[in-house]
């Protein structure tokens, strides 16, 4: 009789199963890094943007005095804690796992990609990891404009972690400031200036950034919006619903013009990448966008689409008329360039992640108008449908991240880096099927328990609303217990 | 100094730095059961290493980050090797850093319970598997000529690095009781105080042995030399328990463990990562590190950041300098404050 666990994990090790029936530990590995990374950044916006808001409500409630800034400034913190926890515990799975199951890309990047990350740790992790303690737990111990020095030290550390490791993914998507050394087989590092000037870097940070706060205002409009409707604490969700609304509106604008940006350094860096977003198979001149299609998956028969006519060729190139480049033509170039192989995306999924962004990001914004709008006099027949559909909202900007991720990742599609290593040949070699299966299913089920429980606290501290704040004169010395202890 | 020398000791001050500050955090979790006999006791313990147990925990990001981008062959090979553990080390991070913010946000007693088993499990299975790990790379692993592991999950669960294990876990655990006596008053200083003598004579003996073992298999004087300091701070340290020199006992298990760190790493030198199968195979901060250009470039970086990274997370315990109290943790915080809907359930204190 034969065990099937000796097959799977071989007790004496070496040539492990990789791949087994119709499931290599290639896919495996590709899965794992989809959920954990697209799991990790529905907290990561949220800590980007509301640590900067939160700094604002605490700015402003040291500047004026009023209590209800301060009310609004602890609320909004608990929620960011319940927030930031996350964001921090998913986030060491991401730096682990590109060696644990992309050891071949680790070595082979390893002199360029692991600069970044590892300043990433100890220009960015430090300084927010420690301020925020030092903020959670300096109520009342810290005099208070070093207190509030903490949050926005911990907003600024957000912005540069977002800024490395974006330097790092925008390395794959474009790599620069290298050369291959063929001895030695990996790619090696000739201009880090480079690296971090990284024109998709920068284009990618803008867009980013604007995001984040595009995501954290929705989820303060949400929350805002929710007691607002129960017409409860007024006095602090009031402004809270302003500030949320604008921020919305403003950094909304800002994700579509660095969107449209990111569009322009795409098409030039990576143009599979745009066509696979339309679906354009032959290259065109003047090349309309379409808003949905219906037809054959794969895309070359189309049966019904809204179009925009002229759009993408704006988008890609600037000009209406713009030549933009289809990818059965990229293929063949692609091809004869590089050797035999397929080197396109899957399109139906760069097709409508592309769409679904742009559509998720729009509806955003028109919710936060629409809010605003409302907000300034209520009007009661529409008062029925307006707050929910703010509080709801907060689920777009979510929604467009993920995608915007998957776009993006998935359009880079069959390289990790793009034009120099495959993601095929990026996996770790000895690492097996039954090995990334297991941490695939654990990582899985522990993180869907893990959003229950985020949700219902998140849920039960929004439904609370703001703590009554006492107005105290200033390091009055008194000793007072750990205002936001564990 | 070649460049890889200097990235090596880097990263041995990186893993030391880790131990030496998530120790005494993964000892007050271990202890959280064992010291904590009331709930507010055991928030008493928690919120000793809350404001800083999130910035402990960085220290060992950084060493990742830094292996990966010093030595890339050396994370690749050390990452996709040890798979499992470290499988299981991130698992238990993950639920300890959320049990911690989560346990005191709903006032049930199963619900703080629950997360209370999350503090344990959590601080103790990376405490002891670091050991499991290190003990490993000190002794060697089957690596073949591309340097990639071709052992199993359970060859490295040898006698040697499970005696590693249970090094790290003593010792941490010791180094948390120290950091309590030293960080809080009352009953839970006293208790924390009169444990780590106890802990201490066990820690003592399997470090003693841990050590004297890694010396038999691969002599080297001045992890000889670093061993035994190590061992002569631990005795100082137990000794200060003792007598409740409570700072002292601290510099001693602090030092206990910065010491032994640093002798695993002078008696690896220069290999990173020792094959079982040819030496030939072994990594070394020569054939496992990255070029000179990139090791120039983080070096720079980390002597400006470093620095400032230090005196920042000084200041941190510096202002949370004072012992902690039952009397300074709020009574019913488990609830969320004020409030118009829920009217919170307050208990009465403890």
């Amino acid at each position: 009789m034969t065990c099937p666990f000796r097959d799977l994990w071989p007790l004496r090790g070496g040539g492990e199963i990789t791949r087994l029936g119709d499931v290599d530990a290639l896919d495996l590995a590709r899965w794992q890094f989809a959920v954990t990374t697209l799991y990790h950044f529905i907290f990561v916006p949220i800590t980007i943007g509301l640590s900067a808001l939160v700094a604002v409500l605490q700015t402003v409630w040291l500047r004026t005095g009023k209590s209800e800034y301060l009310r609004a400034t602890k609320f909004f913190g608990k929620l960011f804690l319940i927030n930031f926890a996350m964001g921090v515990v998913t986030g060491i799975v991401q730096e682990f796992q590109f060696g644990m199951n992309w050891s071949n890309y680790s070595r082979f990047v390893g002199d360029i990609f692991g600069a970044p990350l590892a300043i990433e740790g100890l220009l960015a992790f430090f300084l927010e990891s420690t301020f925020l303690g030092l903020w959670m737990f300096g109520w009342e111990r810290l005099p208070r404009r070093v207190h509030l020095a903490c949050i926005w030290l911990v907003a600024i550390g957000t912005q540069l972690s977002a800024y490395f490791i974006l330097a790092a993914n925008a390395w794959m998507q474009h790599p620069v400031g290298y050369r291959i050394n063929a001895e030695r087989g990996r790619a090696e590092l000739t201009d880090f200036v480079a690296v971090l000037t990284n024109s998709t870097a920068l284009v990618a940070y803008a867009h980013t950034f604007m995001a984040c706060f595009v995501t954290a205002g929705a989820f303060m409009l949400a929350v805002a919006g929710w007691h607002l409707r129960r017409r409860n604490q007024p006095e602090v969700f009031r402004p809270a619903l302003r500030l949320a609304g604008w921020v919305v509106l403003v950094a909304g604008l800002g994700v579509v013009v660095t969107g449209d940006l990111q569009a322009r350094v795409m098409t030039d860096q990576q143009p599979m990448k745009m066509a696979a977003a339309e679906a354009l198979y032959s290259t065109t001149d003047g090349a309309s966008f379409s808003l949905f299609t219906v037809g054959s998956l794969d895309g070359h028969e189309e049966l019904f689409s809204i179009r925009v006519p002229k759009l993408l060729s704006l988008m890609a190139t600037t000009s209406p008329d713009g030549r933009v480049e289809g990818v059965d033509n990229l293929q063949a170039a692609y091809a004869a360039q590089l050797g035999p192989g397929d080197y396109r995306p899957l399109i139906p999924v760069t097709y409508w992640s592309f769409r679904l962004m742009i559509g998720f990001g729009v509806l955003a914004m028109l919710v936060a108008a629409l809010t605003l709008w409302h907000a300034r006099r209520e009007r009661p027949r529409l008062a029925r449908w307006v707050w929910p559909a703010a509080i709801w909202a907060v689920a777009l900007p979510l929604l467009a991240n993920s995608t915007g991720w998957i776009f993006t990742e998935m359009g880079r599609q069959p390289w990790t880096v793009f034009g120099v290593l495959k993601t095929a040949d990026s996996v770790s070699p000895e690492v097996g099927v039954a090995d990334v299966a297991l941490s695939l299913g654990v990582f899985t089920v522990l993180y869907g328990i893990l959003a229950v429980i985020e949700l219902l606290l998140m849920v039960r501290y929004v439904r609370a609303g703001a703590p009554e704040e006492e107005q105290r004169p200033a390091e009055d010395g008194v000793d007072r217990p750990l205002a936001f202890a564990y | 100094m070649q460049l890889t020398t200097v990235w090596f000791g880097l990263i041995a001050i990186l893993w030391c730095g880790y131990f030496l500050l998530e120790g005494f955090d993964f000892g007050v979790g271990v202890l959280l059961p064992v010291i904590g006999r009331t709930e507010r006791q055991r928030r008493v313990l928690i919120n000793t290493i809350g404001p800083v147990w999130d910035g402990n925990e960085v220290w060992l990001v950084v060493a990742g980050g830094a292996t990966f981008a010093a030595f890339p062959e050396w994370y690749a090979t050390l990452f996709s090797g040890f798979y499992l553990p470290l499988l299981l080390i991130l698992l238990a991070l993950i639920v300890r850093g959320v049990a911690f913010e989560y346990r005191g946000k709903v006032d049930s007693a199963a619900w703080r319970r629950r997360w209370d088993i999350g503090i344990f499990v959590g601080s103790a299975v990376p405490a002891f598997l670091w050991g499991v790990a290190f003990g490993n790379i000190v002794r060697g692993v089957r690596l073949d000529a591309d340097h990639e592991y071709v052992g199993s999950f359970v060859d490295l669960l040898n006698p040697y690095a499970l005696l590693g294990g249970i090094t790290t876990l003593a010792l941490f655990t010791l180094h948390g009781a120290v950091f309590l006596a030293l960080k809080t008053d009352g009953e839970v200083r006293a208790r924390a105080g009169a444990l780590a003598v106890r802990l201490g004579l066990a820690a003592l003996l399997v470090a003693g042995g841990f050590l004297s073992w890694t010396q038999w298999m691969r002599t080297d004087l001045t992890g000889a030399v670093l061993s035994a300091a190590a061992a002569a701070s631990l005795a100082g340290g137990v000794g200060a328990a003792k007598l409740r020199r409570e700072g002292w006992a601290f510099v001693g298990t602090a030092a206990a463990i910065v010491l032994a760190t640093v002798a695993l790493f002078a008696t690896l030198f220069p290999e990173v990562l020792p094959s079982t199968v040819a030496a030939a195979n072994s990594l070394t901060v020569h054939n496992a590190s990255a070029t000179p250009y990139t090791l120039k470039i983080m070096t720079w970086v980390a002597a400006f950041c470093t620095p400032v990274v230090l005196a920042y997370q000084g200041w941190t315990y510096w202002v949370f300098r004072r012992r902690l109290r039952v009397e300074d943790i709020p009574q019913a915080a488990a609830e969320p404050a004020g409030g118009q809907t829920e009217a919170a359930v307050r208990q009465p204190g403890l």
